[in-house]
């Protein structure tokens, strides 16, 4: 692998890679991130954002009480998210746990999904806390079972003890399970990281290690997406555009409830990477309850009335 | 002689037992029977009612699980709370209307007097509004009349907190939350009454108050599908066939009243019907 030319695998390109990175301004990124968020997106700006953000959704059951009944459930609303309007678009993605990956795809064939892929979370989500061979089992076991895309987490223990090439290796590794069959995504759990260089870093790491993806969060932890955290990876995101020419996709995941919080998040993605990544394949939103609420706007833009959540589906 | 410069209450809404001001930043000149400038209050938008009946709907859970004796002691406490404050709910009313302050102190005395009538009627209108029914087999029938949810109300003009405590008490007493929209011209003695609320043990969210314009929010609340139920006393008769339709689309039941009445308590309840068999 060549890592497009940025490191050659070694702990001491990957040191002198990470280590020219440039700090982040932690006052200003979240200065600009909340001066961003008071932008007013209004009429057909606010229909076209609705809409786009419900293709970017990455409809998510992350539950140990999941069944196989739930998560049917949820690839029907994937493909059509209001069974009484059919402008509504499909979904990005469903997003569930490795042993559900069989059921949602069985599903979303049989009901006429076959556009909408599976994410998979792997690598022993939401902790990360496994053997490497159980994490490539882990992987290869979800790949196996149809997901087109996995959302790995990265080891958050060995990236804050600084064996950075141990969570490099790690990716490379999981990359190589993944081959062409399915998109990676890696999660960083930004709300362990602590600090917005440390998301700097894992960015750069994630990137160069051959994810396709930066996920913010597992949306088990608190803080997760928040504005300032996504700017500065889709900064990292623009800067490696830059240096190597290839798109990398982010999705935040975690505490984006509202139709507010995620127009708030296009408006981050246009104003820092531009409108190339206001697309499904570059940018993706992790979510449950989110898709309720864009359909709620939605609802209320085409009826000029509130509506009330006795008219969406609860699951 | 002091310098002291005086320091004025700023008159905001009640949301969610906060006290926001309006999301669209408007606010709106009262002014005393004589025409003299007295407060700058909130005109409330479209926005923030939606965002009242989102508060109003969270919280009706809680408030209808809340037994009838616990929500007739909270009743009471906001009348004690009222009491406790008479001298100033007494002064802005006088300041506001120009009524004198022996009318001011009756509306008052009425109105703290209403809170505890209603505080009464918690655990016992489920037995004037419910039934046992006479049916053709070997089963109980009982009809229990239960709250209906959010409600909206409008409140009159005049008096302003004795018609807003009208409009209120009886949607609440049954285990309803609510958003008032308090009266235009006098809205002060509502706001100030929101502080009475928020020290009663009253659990955020069952009471919400704008204040604002009846033209402007009233048909909002009459199509919004959260909405179950319609207040519209304080509404003119010639509105009221308008606000009806537009509340046609989710059938939200709308009423009127003139009077203290548990009519009022029993208009905003619905009723289930329980069957149960008969054991030897």
């Amino acid at each position: 692998m060549s890592f497009y030319g940025l490191v050659d695998g070694s702990d001491a390109s990957l040191k002198s890679y990470l280590g020219n990175l440039s700090g982040v301004d932690q006052v200003g990124a979240e200065a600009r991130a909340a001066m961003l968020a008071t932008r007013s997106i209004k009429t057909t700006s606010k229909r076209w954002a609705i809409d786009t953000a419900i293709t970017m959704v990455d409809l998510t059951t992350l539950e140990g009480a999941d069944t196989p009944g739930k998560v049917k459930a949820l690839c029907t609303k994937a493909v059509r998210p209001d069974p009484t309007d059919s402008t509504v678009p499909s979904v990005g993605a469903v997003c569930v746990y490795n042993d559900m990956v069989a059921v949602a795809r069985t599903h979303l064939d049989l009901i006429g999904g076959q556009h909408v892929p599976v994410a998979a979370v792997s690598t022993a989500f939401p902790s990360g806390r496994a053997s490497m061979p159980v994490k490539i089992q882990d992987t290869q076991d979800a790949i196996d079972a149809g997901a087109a895309e996995i959302d790995m987490v990265i080891d958050r223990g060995a990236f804050l003890a600084g064996r950075y090439i141990d969570v490099f290796n790690e990716i490379v590794q999981i990359r190589e399970v993944c081959g062409d069959k399915a998109h990676l995504k890696v999660i960083f759990e930004t709300g362990e990281l602590v600090t917005y260089d440390n998301v700097r870093k894992a960015s750069f790491l994630a990137m160069a290690a051959g994810a396709d993806f930066i996920k913010t969060s597992t949306g088990k932890v608190a803080p997760a997406a928040t504005p300032p955290v996504v700017l500065v990876m889709l900064e990292a995101v623009r800067d490696f555009y830059e240096m190597t020419q290839v798109r990398i996709g982010v999705k935040p995941a975690g505490g984006i409830r509202n139709t507010k919080d995620a127009i708030k998040q296009l408006v981050l993605v246009n104003e820092t990477v531009g409108p190339d990544w206001l697309n499904p394949k570059l940018f993706r939103i992790g979510a449950s309850a989110l898709l309720n609420d864009l359909l709620m706007q939605r609802m209320k833009m085409d009826d000029g009335y509130y509506t009330s959540p006795q008219y969406v589906t609860m699951d | 002689m002091s310098n002291r410069i005086d320091v004025k209450k700023t008159y905001k809404l009640y949301i969610n037992g906060a006290f926001p001001r309006s999301e669209s930043g408007r606010t709106y000149e009262v002014k005393n029977a004589k025409g003299v400038f007295v407060a700058n209050p909130c005109l409330a938008s479209r926005k923030d009612l939606r965002d009242a009946v989102v508060a109003a709907r969270a919280a009706h859970a809680g408030w209808n699980k809340v037994t009838a004796y616990n929500r007739g002691q909270i009743l009471y406490r906001i009348a004690e709370m009222l009491e406790g404050r008479r001298g100033q709910f007494v002064e802005e009313i006088v300041n506001v209307t120009g009524v004198s302050k022996v009318k001011a102190d009756k509306e008052v005395t009425d109105s703290i007097d209403r809170l505890v009538w209603y505080a009464g009627w918690t655990d016992k209108i489920a037995s004037l509004a419910g039934s046992t029914n006479p049916v053709a087999g070997p089963f109980y029938n009982f009809t229990i009349p239960e709250s209906m949810g959010v409600v909206a109300a409008i409140a009159p003009e005049t008096p302003s907190l004795l018609g807003l405590i009208d409009v209120i008490a009886p949607i609440i007493t049954s285990g309803n939350t609510v958003v008032v929209l308090a009266s235009t011209k006098a809205p002060l003695s509502a706001m100030t009454f929101a502080e009475v609320l928020a020290t009663s043990d009253l659990p955020a969210g069952v009471i919400n108050i704008l204040t604002g314009k009846k033209d402007e929010i009233a048909p909002w609340m009459a199509s919004h599908m959260d909405i179950d139920a319609l207040d519209i006393s304080g509404l003119p008769a010639k509105k009221h066939a308008e606000i009806k339709v537009a509340g046609a689309e989710n059938l939200k039941r709308i009423h009127s009243f003139k009077s203290a009445d548990p009519g009022r308590i029993i208009a905003f309840m619905e009723a289930k019907t329980v069957w149960h068999p008969i054991g030897l």
